[in-house]
């Protein structure tokens, strides 16, 4: 039988904390903390009558006459897409069906191309890794497009989302600036912070471990780049941007893009150069197996580990917040 | 190498390569010097390499210290040279001319984004006309893509970003199927070099093996480069991409990007896969029926357009059915014509394009049909261009289109079975074109009713007031001329360089 005792000596009680610590009203070790249930979503009346007014024009818009003869037409869109896409699919699978076994061994794959990648790799490249000799040094040409494919995807992506300040031409309305986008951010995050106050160090030295170690296993510019990117990602997360703009800005960004691609044409121009005109290249291989060796291969992968890693940064806050 | 001239298409291509990243940190207006600067030096650097070839015959540069099946290389030829020297001159005169929308319509702190699309493109386009090795091919598509892109939506607004959108995901579909072709491709015969891939389809298709998965690679990479130059039933992201973009990325995407993809197609069929083996494979009958389709209801479409940048994107459809039909003709003959046609496309519609920029100028920005009446007057040297541009796609003699339709005509009399329905798909084809076309040049040249002259947006334009626009429609409208009048040299440097390829 239980009986009823007073407020004070209630709140000694173990069954009050662990009621508190359930409703999120107090924490037992931190004391009051955020975890405060959530109030009520109150919306304004104004919010909901736009609201309501948008779905009544869409509705209309859906059901007009002419927009109604659409809707026939987006039905037949989507099941021609399907057909479409079962016959490519069947053709596809016909097509492999009459190729080369895999593995066998007279495939016309296995050809003196490979041959000479995979006997003399290390000898021609100087580097251990017969990959990274292949895409930086026999094909160089090829990577050297490739990286620019990732700087105009980064430039397209600029032109589209960069919100620029207004000056001049005031015609064009949709570049206004939203100075409550830093206030959009997420409070200060402890767990995240002190995961990433441990995580962000080794992530970027094990980025630059995978450039600059790409000629000797595993790894290179792409791979080394991206965990860098991905690094960068998670301390403007943490931190937020005003942290990172000490150090990375759009101009940063710039002059490391235009510096690598820059370095990377440079370096490749002489290579080129040398190699078609059979002038005998001063770049020395070194002794493979070190880590300054294989000629331009360890600058090359600096150059494309800066610029992947610049992209995946700029992609980031580009679709996040439209400016550095 | 024995000559420096033989380092000049390495040269054009590095040197517009770099331009993009320089123009990063430059600012607008240096990035506009840069560009134009880029443009006319390697147009300089390719009528050497132009004239360096028609003297010693084509040859391999290669990119690098190894040789060509394991480093990568190039392969200039007569060709190829004369394409690089005439895209670098319409890009100049499709930049020039459209300066002054481009720097009101993109965005200030964005201009030297734009000139990095455009040196990058310029790059792409010089890759894919050089290249002999097909992987390096599919890296410069992309790069050719995503700037075209840009190119679309750099006016930001919602009809240019919904086209550049459509633009995208097309252009991303031809650019898979072609990576799925190349897939196939080197499956079968090991090699991503254009000349070893020919040997060794040869021995296929003599031995008889693989002929499912070979035609099946050819099907796929001319699927997926015909969606990607806008043939008949895959040009529905077109119109929007051409008819809303800024005048000179409009002009620039109709002329040069999709014949950048044309002339890869045209290299593909004869030093890749053989061109004897193109024309014995089903594949270029799809091509023929797409092209006389395309034809006939891109024309269709564009008489029903009362936009006239829309209208003269629709025309595009039309003229790329015209170089594919000549195409799945299969003769040698019909691919001359279709070379010239790319050539004579190329002048006459960026012409048009910056033509109708300079009537909608006159007529208060406004495109459709009712605005233009009269605008031939008002501005008088974009009337006149815009009149030889329509002849000349109707195909009136002295034009180039003209000297285009002809060789069409002839070809199709030698290709016995496809004879009669080349010649009257080309007739149909040539009397929509008259329609449309002159009935533009009709509204242009009927005189405006008094009170919309006194509207203050229908406004005189003199020669002097757009002075690059007007120098721009000058050599547009000599390049035609010179293209129509003169063709007996232009066609003679196609089948050398057609013969080169082989």
């Amino acid at each position: 039988m239980s009986r009823k005792i007073p407020e004070e000596q209630y709140e000694k009680t173990r069954s009050y904390r662990l009621k508190q610590w359930l409703y999120g009203t107090k924490d037992p070790y931190l004391d009051n903390v955020e975890m405060q249930p959530q109030k009520p979503f109150v919306e304004e009346l104004v919010v909901t009558e736009e609201r309501a007014k948008e779905r009544a024009f869409i509705f209309e818009e859906a059901f007009r006459e002419e927009n109604a003869r659409n809707r026939i037409w987006n039905k037949l869109y989507r099941a021609f897409s399907v057909i479409f896409c079962i016959t490519l699919v069947l053709i596809l699978v016909y097509g492999v069906s009459y190729l080369p076994i895999v593995g066998n061994p007279d495939n016309p794959v296995n050809n003196e191309v490979a041959q000479r990648y995979i006997e003399n790799g290390l000898q021609e490249t100087g580097a251990v890794n017969i990959v990274t000799g292949m895409i930086l040094d026999y094909r160089a040409f090829d990577t050297l497009g490739e990286s620019h494919v990732l700087f105009i995807a980064t430039c397209t992506v600029l032109m589209l989302l960069r919100r620029d300040k207004k000056i001049g031409n005031p015609d064009i309305t949709y570049y206004d600036e939203d100075p409550n986008d830093y206030t959009h951010e997420p409070e200060n995050d402890l767990i995240l912070q002190i995961a990433a106050q441990v995580l962000v160090p080794v992530i970027m030295i094990f980025g630059i471990y995978v450039i600059l170690a790409g000629h000797l296993g595993p790894g290179g510019g792409f791979s080394g780049g991206a965990i860098i990117g991905a690094g960068l990602i998670l301390y403007l997360n943490a931190f937020g941007f005003e942290k990172t703009e000490k150090f990375f800005t759009a101009k940063t960004y710039k002059r490391m893009s235009f510096g690598a691609l820059g370095c990377y044409c440079m370096a490749k121009s002489y290579s080129f150069y040398t190699g078609a005109n059979h002038i005998h290249s001063i770049i020395p291989l070194g002794t493979p197996g070190a880590i300054l060796s294989s000629g331009l291969i360890l600058i090359l992968n600096i150059c494309v580990g800066i610029v992947v890693a610049g992209t995946m940064y700029t992609f980031y806050v580009m679709f996040r917040k439209g400016g550095y | 190498m024995h000559s420096f001239v033989q380092n000049f298409p390495f040269i054009s291509i590095i040197l517009s390569l770099f331009g993009g990243p320089l123009s990063s940190i430059l600012g607008g207006k240096k990035a506009k010097y840069l560009n134009i600067g880029i443009i006319v030096l390697i147009g300089c650097l390719s009528g050497a390499v132009l004239g360096f070839v028609y003297t010693n015959g084509a040859y391999v540069y290669s990119m690098g210290h190894f040789p060509a099946p394991w480093g990568n290389e190039i392969r200039v030829g007569v060709l190829e040279a004369a394409m690089a020297v005439f895209f670098c001159m319409i890009m100049l005169l499709c930049m020039l001319g459209g300066i002054v929308e481009r720097e009101a319509e993109v965005y200030e702190t964005k201009q030297n984004l734009y000139y990095i699309m455009v040196n990058l493109l310029l790059c792409s386009l010089l890759a894919l006309i050089y290249t002999n090795d097909l992987f390096t091919a599919y890296v410069f598509v992309e790069i050719n893509t995503i700037s075209a892109c840009g190119l679309i939506m750099c006016k930001q607004n919602g009809r240019t970003i919904e086209a550049a959108t459509r633009y995208m995901i097309m252009s991303l579909m031809g650019s898979g199927l072609f990576l799925l072709g190349i897939c196939f491709l080197y499956d079968l015969t090991g090699h991503l070099l254009m000349s070893n891939i020919q040997e060794s389809v040869a021995a296929i298709s003599a031995a008889g093996t693989y002929h499912v998965p070979l035609m099946i690679a050819l099907g796929l990479m001319a699927v997926g480069l015909a969606i990607k130059s806008a043939l008949y039933p895959f040009h529905s992201w077109l119109p929007d991409a051409y008819g809303y973009s800024t005048v000179s990325s409009a002009a620039i995407l109709s002329s040069l990007v999709s014949k950048g993809y044309i002339f890869l197609l045209i290299k593909i069929f004869y030093r890749v896969i053989g061109f004897n083996v193109v024309r014995e494979s089903k594949v270029i009958n799809v091509l023929f029926v797409f092209g006389v389709a395309g034809m006939i209801m891109g024309s269709l479409s564009a008489i029903r357009e009362s936009n006239i940048r829309r209208m003269i994107a629709f025309s595009s459809v039309a003229q790329i059915g015209y170089i594919y039909m000549g195409f799945g003709l299969g003769t040698y003959e019909a691919m001359i014509a279709s070379t010239y046609h790319i050539l004579s496309h190329a002048a006459t519609k960026s012409l048009l394009f910056i033509a109708a920029s300079g009537l909608t100028d006159a007529s208060g920005d406004e495109t459709d049909f009712f605005s233009l009446t009269g605008a031939g007057f008002r501005n008088k040297m974009a009337g006149i261009a815009f009149t030889v541009g329509g002849l000349s796609m109707v195909g009136f003699p002295m034009f180039s289109g003209f000297i285009s339709k002809m060789l069409f005509a002839r070809a199709a009399v030698l290709n016995s079975g496809k004879m009669m329905p080349t010649l009257i798909a080309l007739a149909i084809s040539t009397i929509l074109n008259a329609i449309y076309f002159l009935k533009t040049v009709i509204r242009l040249y009927t005189p405006a009713k008094t009170q919309n002259l006194e509207k203050d947006s229908f406004r005189q334009i003199s020669v002097s007031e757009q002075p690059w626009k007007n120098v721009a429609l000058l050599f547009f409208v000599i390049l035609n001329f010179a293209l129509g009048l003169f063709s007996e040299p232009i066609v003679a440097l196609i089948r050398n360089g057609l013969g080169m390829f082989a």
